[in-house]
């Protein structure tokens, strides 16, 4: 029970960032229609500005907060210089072009960083584990990720349902180009959209960085389980990518710790862990394609097209 | 002449002339680099049939290669070296998963489609890693190639070229016939206006996944081939990299020509092998020229070429 317990916040803990990953897309994918491959490389810049700015500044809080607006920055720049320029294209188009911006970010990061990966350590006081149940310690940090995510999509939640902001960002979603006839700066609000959506990602590549080690490509396996999300919540829907996010994180982290036991009962030991191991990690794509195959376009559809 | 047929002519000399031009340099390399770039040509054109003609954005055609691949690396493990049983085993088990995915992804749109189809691809691609007797993440090497009795000799690599480039241009020959054909036609019309076509009694979903097997079965072989070339296989031949790197092909030799994905895939092969003799970093060269592409170029390389009727 205590074991389950602690994957099941593990489960969260993956969910949550997946979150602030997938809010992104899916805005970027609902309002401005772009299939934006490069969104794992914000996250794997935020990690490394991170990393950086916390050895300047010997602090792990003011790295963090510094790296959140370093990687604001790059995206705007980002949307003004390429992105922009994609609006008016095909998908396949998006796909090629953020396609190149990947392996542009990733030979970069390579040139200023070196090939050797980077370790952002955390302040002493979160390092140890703490009991939160009779017998079940778990990590400080796990917890303050668990938090921190929470509150940041507390906070996207306020903006985006609270806000002038948020109300266009939403209108966006459902019909941007009426939104641009009703005379909203429609570029104004794409720009700021994306350099939201890149801080988003930078600050879920900097919460994880501890845990990981930063290195180039980190960005790639966790856009596409990402993306996963994206499209089981429904392309444009912030709701529907909390609950797909919360889902994909619980199914692959509890999938991971539970399918090779349960397959044991049945399998001799070494084709049980293989087996599992496979199993487990296919896991968010089997529910992917049965809710796309129940639902073609995901659980909370935004678009009315 | 037009410039289109000229290119054309052009890009089969240098292939045909290819193994001639190695043997008096003395160059192996130049063999090893082109018997690729034919061989990846293969896969671009099959990914090029559903996405360039038929509409069909996959971006999750790698897991072809990687299926057509283990079909010959498990089979030659387990002691059947023949190719006469490797190869139809690589073809048939692509076209039975794309026939499976395709019946599922065919049921969705756009962004979905693309998403899905990368979706199945990541699953293949975890299931090779969890195949511990094949390598699991390392990969296996394959001790023999194909065998076809006395018939051929894949051993010789100037006979294994000429059989890869053989295989690609009647590829090409097939590609063009179907698209041409009445069923082209329907995928065609189904790929500007699918609405329409069902509307006019077409069952569009039939004739897509028709072509979407098509193209799976021709990518098995593709994989076949490539396990063939380098003697070995690993998860890392359907990376979802990889995937990109057909889409790559594709769109740079331009969608709508015969040739595209051949010309597509000899430029960016080739460029990306002498970018990195000269720099350390070719992506910094590379990205920022895919995303010139994707911005400014229509058509890809075949539509530098002029206007003009194509396919």
């Amino acid at each position: 029970m205590v074991y389950f317990i602690e994957q099941f916040l593990n489960g969260i803990q993956l969910g949550m960032l997946l979150f602030l990953l997938a809010a992104g897309l899916t805005l970027i994918f609902g309002i401005m229609d772009i299939v934006n491959l490069a969104h794992g490389s914000l996250y794997m810049i935020g990690a490394y500005f991170a990393a950086s700015f916390a050895e300047w500044t010997d602090s792990f809080v003011l790295g963090a907060i510094l790296a959140v607006i370093a990687t604001f920055a790059v995206g705007i720049v980002l949307e003004i210089v390429a992105i922009r320029r994609l609006y008016a294209r095909s998908h396949l188009d998006h796909v090629l072009g953020t396609f190149g911006l990947l392996l542009f970010f990733n030979e970069l990061v390579r040139l200023v960083w070196g090939p050797a990966g980077m370790t952002l350590s955390l302040p002493s006081e979160m390092l140890h584990a703490v009991e939160i149940l009779p017998g079940l310690f778990y990590p400080v940090y796990r917890l303050v990720i668990i938090g921190a995510t929470l509150t940041v999509a507390g906070l996207l939640y306020g903006l985006v349902m609270g806000t002038r902001l948020g109300m266009l960002i939403r209108a966006g979603a459902s019909n941007r180009e009426m939104v641009g006839a009703l005379g909203v700066n429609i570029k104004l609000l794409y720009t700021l959209i994306f350099g939201l959506g890149a801080a988003l990602a930078g600050f879920a590549g900097l919460m994880q960085a501890p845990i990981l080690t930063v290195q180039i490509g980190m960005g790639e396996n966790i856009l596409i389980a990402a993306f996963v999300v994206v499209t089981i919540g429904g392309i444009g829907s912030i709701r529907g990518a909390f609950v797909a996010a919360l889902l994909v994180g619980l199914v692959d982290t509890v999938g991971r710790a539970f399918v090779p036991d349960l397959l044991h009962v049945y399998l001799t030991t070494s084709a049980s862990a293989s087996l599992g191991r496979a199993l487990s990690s296919m896991m968010i794509y089997l529910v992917m394609a049965l809710v796309l195959i129940v639902r073609p376009e995901g659980l909370f559809p935004a678009t009315s097209k | 002449m037009n410039p289109r047929l000229a290119v054309n002519a052009v890009v089969l000399a240098v292939l045909a002339l290819v193994p001639v031009y190695a043997a008096r340099t003395g160059d192996p390399f130049l063999m090893t680099l082109f018997t690729r770039v034919v061989i990846l040509a293969l896969a671009a054109l099959s990914l090029n049939l559903i996405m360039g003609f038929g509409g069909m954005v996959s971006f999750g055609h790698a897991a072809y290669l990687g299926i057509g691949g283990y079909a010959v690396g498990i089979l030659a493990k387990e002691g059947i070296g023949s190719g006469f049983v490797q190869w139809p085993v690589a073809i048939g088990a692509s076209a039975l998963y794309a026939l499976a995915i395709g019946a599922l992804s065919l049921r969705t749109r756009g962004v979905y489609f693309i998403m899905i189809t990368l979706a199945f691809a990541q699953m293949i691609y975890y299931v090779a890693i969890g195949l511990d007797r094949y390598g699991g993440d390392d990969g296996l090497t394959i001790n023999q190639r194909s065998r076809f009795g006395g018939l051929l000799n894949l051993d010789n690599k100037v006979v294994f070229y000429y059989l890869c480039l053989a295989l690609l241009l009647t590829g090409i020959y097939l590609v063009w016939r179907l698209v041409n054909s009445r069923f082209g036609l329907v995928i065609r019309g189904a790929r500007s206006n699918e609405r329409r076509m069902r509307a006019i009694g077409f069952p569009t979903f039939r004739y897509k996944l028709v072509c979407f097997v098509i193209a799976g079965a021709m990518c098995g072989l593709a994989g076949a081939l490539l396990a063939n070339h380098t003697n070995f296989i690993s998860p890392a031949m359907m990376h979802w990299t990889r995937s990109g790197d057909l889409m790559i092909m594709a769109v740079l030799g331009g969608m709508q020509a015969m040739f595209g994905p051949l010309i597509g895939a000899m430029t960016f092969l080739l460029l990306e092998e002498q970018l990195s003799r000269i720099t350390q970093y070719p992506n910094l060269v590379i990205g920022p020229l895919l995303l010139f592409v994707a911005i400014y170029v229509n058509g890809g390389i075949d539509g530098l070429l002029g206007g003009g009727r194509r396919g």
